[in-house]
């Protein structure tokens, strides 16, 4: 029986009749030749978040993104005039990579002035105009105008920094968002400034690990031993319902309840919990910023339930921003740097600590966040070395994992197309790579 | 000799845990798996029953600006962050099925 409401066609999955609901394939998780497809259509198409504008945080704060699955390396500087700004990294005498640091694949940030080449000294201005060339004299017909940084697009949203590898992108930033550029702004992001990033190379394709964090069908499972025992064999028997599934196709969200933090009884939660009041869904006692969660971004809470705790949004196609109903935000970022491994990426927000019980509440909620990834990434590898034994063609998915159903159809219609159409036809989800 | 970990004088005994005393999250992390479950059960045994005491301590002072003794504390309470895992669900020092998969931490706030 179902403890929240669903839509009036019986099901979030058959809201949306396009999708189907029969078994899908795989394939699409591990096949080499499709893996190329969605780079091809998809990835160097579409609006890639990078990070934050608190990244760079003056007038000649840069960072390097590798894109290596795309065969790109990229640097993203805020120059004289504030505008932040993407270049390919790439020197225009001959062609050395200009900004690294020791190991040129290795992604690294910082602050100059001017970019100047480590071979030859050609340097560029921020805004990626070439302003010195070592011996000018001894070239033919230099054409300096022409020979500054080659631009990537790159636009900010809500403090977001995006870019996009398309010479011509076919959609602004605000465009390719949709629904969700005004539906999720105004939440105070400028404001939680404490930040823990991690990353890690996680052995499965790009689309396995959204799967995992786009339905919590599995959390009462693989997480159990992270409740208390009573708590945790609970949460086992009744299940997952989420209180609100939304397609804003090519985006989608989901929302949760939570109701942890703090919990109806103290006996529900680890004795650290309630030492810091602090878990999984963060601090318990919400900065003021948040307002209580009174001037929430439209799309956040879509049921208003009591109970909400978090909703989850995946920004096409691999940005995913987590609000979570204790006045804190998550992303995770996926890159796919073959068919079967990518580059996870994620980071938690927080407002700053006014004192050191916030502080240590902070480094505890990542300690526990960091736990359920480790159980997360690892449980991929096992499920992308299985699926491409072949063995078992087609799976089923059950309405808890409407998203999961989505995004790889969204996928599969994009590379199909080649490019997004404006009005998006649904690809049946019985349709195979 | 050095001299032992620089603590307030109230939590002076805890100055035999000083090698959790650690920076980063990292060292932290590793010193936790080179851990047994017994030695962090002894870190989360002194401080625990101790901990609102310790907390209101640290409050006490402005946690942009911390004396180095009461860095050194909040040091000590970051280790427990991650050593209690083991302690309250685990016994033992990894993440049960967590096999190969590890983090690295790009960025992190620092005292």
């Amino acid at each position: 029986m179902a403890h929240f409401p669903k839509p009036a066609e019986g099901s979030w999955t058959q809201h949306y009749p396009g999708l189907g609901t029969g078994p899908i394939s795989y394939r699409d998780s591990f096949d080499p030749d499709y893996w190329q497809q969605e780079i091809d259509s998809i990835f160097t198409k579409e609006w890639l978040c990078v990070g934050r504008v608190e990244q760079l945080s003056r007038v000649g704060s840069y960072f390097t993104k590798e894109f290596a699955w795309a065969n790109r390396s990229l640097v993203i500087v805020k120059d004289q005039g504030e505008t932040i700004r993407a270049f390919h990294n790439i020197c225009r005498h001959r062609g050395n990579k200009l900004v690294w640091h020791d190991y040129p694949g290795e992604e690294t940030s910082g602050y100059c002035r001017q970019f100047s080449c480590k071979y030859h000294a050609w340097r560029y201005a921020l805004d990626g105009s070439l302003v010195f060339v070592q011996q000018e004299e001894e070239f033919f017909d230099l054409d300096k105008e022409n020979l500054g940084l080659v631009s990537v697009a790159c636009d900010v949203w809500e403090g977001f920094i995006f870019v996009n590898l398309d010479p011509q992108p076919s959609q602004t930033l605000t465009e390719a968002l949709g629904e969700l550029a005004t539906g999720l702004a105004g939440y105070p992001y400028g404001e939680m400034t404490q930040r823990y990033s991690v990353t890690s190379k996680i052995n499965s394709n790009w689309k396995l690990f959204i799967d995992a964090f786009v339905e919590f069908y599995h959390a009462p499972i693989l997480h159990q031993q992270q409740s208390t025992s009573e708590e945790g064999q609970k949460l086992a028997a009744v299940g997952f319902e989420g209180l609100h599934y939304e397609l804003f196709s090519p985006h989608s969200m989901v929302s949760s309840w939570g109701g942890m933090a703090p919990p109806a009884d103290p006996r529900m939660v680890k004795p650290m919990e309630n030492f810091l009041r602090s878990g999984l869904f963060g601090p318990w006692d919400k900065p003021a910023v948040v307002n209580n969660n009174e001037n929430l971004p439209p799309l956040v809470n879509p049921s208003g339930h009591r109970a909400w705790g978090i909703d989850s949004f995946l920004l096409w196609p691999n940005f995913m921003i987590l609000i979570w109903e204790t006045g804190w935000y998550l992303t995770y970022s996926y890159w796919p740097d073959s068919p079967n491994s990518h580059t996870f990426e994620s980071s938690l927000y927080f407002v700053p600590p006014e004192t050191s019980s916030q502080r240590v509440a902070q480094e505890y909620a990542f300690s526990v966040f960091k736990e359920f990834a480790l159980q997360d990434a690892n449980t991929l590898e096992a499920t992308q070395s299985m699926i491409e034994t072949g063995v078992v063609d087609t799976f089923v998915l059950n309405d808890q994992e409407v998203l999961c159903r989505h995004h790889h159809a969204a996928a599969r219609e994009q590379v199909a197309a080649g490019r997004r159409p404006d009005a998006y036809p649904w690809m049946p989800a019985e349709v195979s790579a | 000799m050095s001299a032992p970990l620089a603590l307030p004088e109230e939590f002076a005994d805890l100055a035999q845990f000083e090698d959790w005393a650690l920076e980063t999250w990292r060292e932290r992390y590793e010193k936790r798996l080179a851990s047994t479950v017994d030695e962090m059960q002894a870190l989360y045994d002194a401080i625990t029953p101790r901990i609102e005491e310790i907390l209101s301590y640290c409050d006490r002072h402005d946690v942009a600006e911390l004396p180095d003794e009461v860095r050194n504390l909040m040091l000590l309470l970051f280790s427990l962050c991650e050593a209690s895992l083991p302690v309250e669900i685990w016994r033992q020092p990894r993440v049960p099925d967590s096999g190969a998969a590890d983090l690295t931490m790009v960025a992190e706030p620092r005292l």
